[in-house]
């Protein structure tokens, strides 16, 4: 498969996308939303972690093999999480 | 020491692959497979706090409160250029402009030094503020234990991911050395693009490792 290039434009826009997404993550941070505070900052990390992968690591135009990798990655830390936090969650302490 | 040379200095198919853009894809290949490795290590470092802060999610939002999120967000925003900066040399190495590759990799390392020297100067400032837990840790109030905990991890966890930056500025380094030197063409920079790989897989790192420890919000 040939190789793709991103253009400066998207790569540009990325940038910009990221930084105020740094923003925003600092900005919710001084609001006391009760229990959404933690799943807010991680919401808007996976965002700019799914841009990083998908257009500076190139993976939106790599080919299915490096998506392999990349769902066996995330879903190992997926089992990782799921069965030792129902684990802790679970018990009485 | 005679071919590390010739390797720094000109392109190399290696007899295994059939071209250039085959060795290009296995080398990627390659570098993604040992990032999923790098999720799962750090990965269990989040997970260990993940289970101390579910335990104690009060002292651990007490402890964040010490952080400095100024220079926490700012670093971030550096880092974050310095990503861009790499993903701009990878562009340059695709379309030949060796100039855009020179500077692509020059700023990356600038911004990953002044990322460092911001991380260096946190450092600093726990140190003086006793947080240091094994060194000088001192803690007022009912949360001293759970606050130890959540030093502990902030060191650990900055430190490898520290340790990583360093590894990324050695390695972004030679390929600055090798881009002087014209190793690199529209045909040949599988090496910057790896070398770029393993830089964004740090910023990712980074991208959670923020809000976790910095951005803890106090209820009340």
């Amino acid at each position: 498969m040939a190789e793709r290039s991103i253009s400066d434009t998207t790569n540009v826009t990325v940038l910009a996308a990221l930084l105020f997404f740094t923003f925003a993550t600092y900005f919710a941070s001084l609001f006391d939303l009760g229990w959404l505070n933690t799943p807010v900052g991680l919401a808007i990390s996976v965002c700019k972690a799914a841009l990083i992968v998908l257009y500076f690591m190139h993976a939106r135009y790599s080919r299915w093999l490096t998506w392999v990798v990349i769902v066996a990655g995330v879903f190992w830390v997926g089992i990782l999480f799921v069965l030792t936090m129902t684990d802790y969650m679970s018990r009485g302490w | 020491m005679a071919e590390s040379g010739a390797v720094l200095n000109r392109a190399v198919l290696e007899t295994q692959f059939a071209d250039l853009e085959q060795q290009r894809e296995t080398a990627t290949f390659g570098m993604w497979v040992f990032l999923a490795t790098e999720l799962l290590l750090f990965g269990a470092l989040f997970l260990a706090y993940t289970v101390y802060r579910y335990g104690a999610p009060e002292g651990f939002a007490d402890a964040s409160q010490h952080m400095e999120k100024v220079i926490g967000a700012v670093n971030t925003a550096v880092l974050l250029s310095s990503s861009f900066m790499v993903a701009t040399a990878v562009r340059g190495a695709q379309v030949g402009g060796r100039k855009r590759l020179l500077f692509g990799l020059a700023l990356t390392i600038v911004l990953g030094v002044v990322f460092l020297f911001f991380k260096g100067y946190e450092y600093y400032l726990h140190y003086e503020d006793h947080k240091v837990p094994g060194l000088n840790f001192e803690y007022a109030g009912q949360y001293a234990q759970a606050a130890k905990l959540f030093f502990f991890f902030y060191f650990a966890m900055t430190g490898l991911h520290a340790v990583h930056m360093l590894i990324g500025l050695g390695l972004v380094s030679v390929m600055l050395v090798r881009s002087w030197r014209g190793v690199f063409t529209e045909e040949y920079h599988a090496p910057v693009e790896v070398v770029g790989l393993y830089w964004h897989f740090v910023d990712l790192v980074w991208i959670f490792l923020f809000p976790v420890f910095y951005l803890i919000v106090k209820h009340h």
